[in-house]
């Protein structure tokens, strides 16, 4: 594949569809070798954004506006390096996780597939309208993950998240049409320079309805409803794909708006962002704290750590604050796909969800609980994690700019994750009830989970390389 | 006005309306219904406002048939999910055990 | 309450966003020009086939990967054997038998009267997916149980075709770049690989549901 912005989005395309040919359970191994291609070619594409400023490529040949134009800069290639890695590490669980009888494993691959096609696609693209169809991509392939083999409780759950989807990507198709309508062009590049403080009434409200569909398909408090059902709900794999990537990618598509054709007019509500996420970090810590079951705990961390996405919002004069917001994205993906494993290796071990039957669980499974460890450390922020290389950026671009608030709230937003992490160690710690019943789990299963956490605390090493790269502006 | 503004300003109205019943509405299959015209009602928009003065834009007519064709398969997703929960919530009843 | 809130916000909406579309002026850009001058070169004569299929094609491409999604999906969450067909009364099933032929005889239409004229793909697709829903509600086409790998092909074939070439053309430069020359055959050649694949995913979206049929007809 000559270009890797395009064969990013071809390859998942295609094994997606291979797999799906090749008949129900099948194509892990299609999966496996398509995505690791793509691992390698983010790896060449985040060279190629590094040495060279940002990556383009003309659809078709014709150019914007009239054609369709992808590109790739130090922002995208970061999102794509760490979609196609992550997605690896899940992969590999997953093939592991599905039993071979197993409906839900009966469309993952394709879906899946089709999934990482969406996600690639959706960081690539540069054109608003192209945009709206990504994020139909990922949002129904989300949806179909969630409810694929699911009881009642989970087909509701993703008929829930459908129409929150929908109504999300309804808001932004609306937005787009009166952009066509007042500009004449989608094309991301060339509306830039159109756009101005001093444009028509009608841009501003393009933009807050283009605005507000993103933010309900990130799931930011009070549009949270649809996610912990969702996300706590599908099976461990599921839920590591969705918590860590799939809300990623509208978060990427706002602030890529914001900064962007948007800049103009964005600062006008900087403020309502890190409100409404400053309510989601205290009212998702709560109710993680107070969960009873494992996964919805884990779920509604997600509601908590998304929040601290949108307090980078009122910052961003300061370059710390966007470094911010990618580590975070970066922290929290790893963090929480190593969670939901952990959880899912729980689950096949003792046949249980509930924080309570974590009893024990430190004598029989040592790596698992060590990557619950690693990964809560990353949540809370401790160093050397990259949770707290994300934190550290955000309270020193808050406290550059005298805007003391966002800080006390970065901090009590992880001590409150402390608690709750704390309080699923401390359950495992705890002695097993004699007898409860605990059955083999594979060790791929384990490692990844372990793999995936030790990833999240890791990178807080590289966290120099990784703001070198997203400096690359397009 | 063009006949393509008039478009557009009933498109505006369609999609409050589709968007209105979406968050007020519980039925699911009215439900899907909103949701149809909240996509109607930014077709229109797309189509009409490009076409304001009168001579018709093949851009935006594309998009919107690319649109359709995307509504049709969410519209598909959603009335496969809303029957499949039907169907199990009649579960309850001993012929139907599977799921 | 909130009935009252949501009415007033909407209203609200209307007024404010209608009012900004009144009073906009001409727009900055117009694409009618571009598309235009290069109809010549796009290999089809009618504009919206040449947006939808050349200029926007990458649009069309993920357009059809959304619709295999939600198939895939459905086939997900749906997991009984088909219910056997009622059979309707004679004179139904006799006028859709008699319907069929034709139907299938207006889809070929569509699908070559594209390259000029309204029609293509998608509304050839939508009738031959009509064609096996009548045939299917008359009691003449079953439902259809988990697929088989002939449909799976099926079902695939226009998306693996149109994403083969999409990445063939790639040695011509860029995605989807067609020859000048050549362009109105590939075009074609997509367009009937989409037109039988779009008419089995459509019927899809339909008789893989047909199997979460109670008792209802």
């Amino acid at each position: 594949m000559a270009d890797p912005l395009v064969g990013l989005v071809l390859l998942p395309l295609g094994w997606a569809t291979l797999a799906f040919v090749l008949g129900p359970g099948r194509g892990a191994w299609a999966a496996l070798a398509g995505i690791a291609a793509q691992a390698w070619l983010a790896w060449l594409l985040a060279a190629q954004v590094g040495a060279g400023g940002t990556a383009r490529h003309a659809v078709g040949g014709w150019g914007a506006p009239l054609g369709i134009d992808l590109a790739a800069d130090g922002l995208s290639a970061a999102l794509l390096l760490l979609t196609q890695w992550l997605a690896l590490g899940v992969a590999l669980y997953a093939r592991s996780y599905f039993a071979a009888g197993d409906p839900a494993r009966r469309y993952f691959w394709p879906l899946a597939g089709f999934l990482l096609a969406g996600l690639n696609a959706l960081f690539v693209a540069n054109d608003l309208f192209n945009l709206y169809v990504t994020l139909e991509l990922v949002g129904l392939a989300a949806v179909g993950l969630v409810a694929a083999a699911g009881g009642e409780r989970q087909i509701a759950a993703a008929l829930r998240y459908l129409f929150a989807a929908l109504a999300g990507s309804g808001l932004y198709l609306f937005g787009v049409a009166l952009v066509y309508g007042v500009y004449g062009t989608v094309s991301i590049a060339t509306l830039a320079p159109l756009i101005t403080p001093e444009a028509p009434r009608l841009v501003w409200i393009a933009g807050g309805l283009m605005a507000l569909g993103l933010v309900v398909k990130s799931a930011l408090f009070p549009f949270h409803f649809w996610l912990p059902p969702a996300h706590g709900g599908a099976p461990a794999p599921v839920s590591a794909l969705l918590s860590a990537l799939v809300v990623k990618a509208s978060f990427y598509l706002l602030l890529r708006l914001w900064l962007g054709p948007f800049a103009p007019l964005a600062p006008a509500a900087a403020w309502l962002p890190a409100l409404l996420g400053a309510a989601a970090i205290f009212w998702g810590s709560w109710r993680a704290i107070r969960a009873e079951r494992l996964k919805p705990l884990i779920a509604w961390s997600t509601v908590a750590q998304l929040g601290y996405l949108f307090l980078i919002f009122p910052l961003l004069a300061v370059p710390a604050a966007f470094g911010a917001g990618v580590m975070q994205v970066f922290a929290h993906a790893l963090a929480k796909a190593a969670l939901f494993a952990a959880a899912g290796v729980f689950i096949q071990a003792t046949g249980q969800d509930t924080v309570a039957g974590l009893a024990g669980a430190a004598a029989r499974l040592p790596v698992t609980l060590f990557a619950i460890g690693l990964a809560g450390m990353t949540l809370a922020g401790l160093p050397p994690s990259a949770g707290f290389l994300a934190k550290w950026q955000l309270i020193e671009a808050a406290l550059a700019l005298g805007h003391w608030p966002i800080a006390v709230v970065a901090l009590a937003g992880g001590l409150m994750a402390a608690v709750y992490v704390f309080r699923v160690l401390r359950q495992a710690f705890c002695l097993a009830p004699a007898g409860a019943p605990v059955a083999a789990v594979p060790r791929a299963l384990e490692w990844t989970a372990f793999a995936l956490a030790a990833a999240s605390v890791l990178l807080g090493f590289f966290g120099v390389d990784l703001m070198t790269l997203i400096e690359v502006r397009a | 006005m063009t006949s393509g503004l008039l478009f557009a300003l009933v498109g505006v109205a369609l999609f409050a309306l589709g968007l209105a019943g979406l968050v007020l509405i519980g039925d699911v299959l009215r439900r899907i219904l909103a949701f149809n015209l909240m996509g109607s009602g930014a077709f229109l928009v797309l189509v009409g406002l490009a076409q304001r003065n009168g001579v018709p834009d093949a851009v935006p007519q594309a998009m919107v048939l690319t649109g359709i064709v995307v509504a049709v398969a969410a519209t598909a997703l959603a009335l496969a999910l809303a029957r499949r929960l039907d169907a199990q919530r009649e579960g309850a009843l001993p012929e139907d055990e599977d799921g | 309450m909130k009935r009252l809130a949501v009415f007033c916000l909407a209203c609200a909406f209307v007024v404010l966003t209608g009012g900004a579309l009144i009073e906009l002026g001409p727009a900055a850009i117009d694409l009618r020009g571009q598309v235009a001058a290069q109809l010549a070169a796009s290999g089809v004569s009618h504009p919206v086939t040449a947006v939808l299929l050349n200029f926007r094609g990458y649009d069309t491409l993920l357009e059809v990967a959304v619709l295999l999604i939600a198939l895939l999906a459905i086939l997900a969450v749906t997991d009984k054997p088909p219910a056997a067909p009622v059979p309707a009364h004679p004179l139904l099933q006799a006028v859709a038998r008699g319907a069929t032929p034709a139907m299938i005889l207006v889809a070929v239409y569509l699908l070559w009267a594209g390259a000029h004229r309204p029609g293509g793909a998608f509304q050839a697709g939508a009738v031959l997916a009509a064609a096996a829903v009548l045939l299917h509600l008359v009691g003449l086409l079953p439902g259809w149980g988990a697929p088989g790998l002939r449909l799976r092909l099926g079902l695939t074939a226009g998306f693996a075709l149109f994403l083969a070439l999409a990445a063939a053309l790639l040695s011509q430069g860029a995605l989807l770049q067609y020859p000048p020359a050549a362009a109105g055959t590939l075009i074609l050649v997509i367009e009937a690989g989409l037109t039988v694949s779009l008419g089995l995913i459509l019927a899809g979206l339909f008789l893989f549901l047909s199997r979460d049929e109670g008792g209802e007809t």
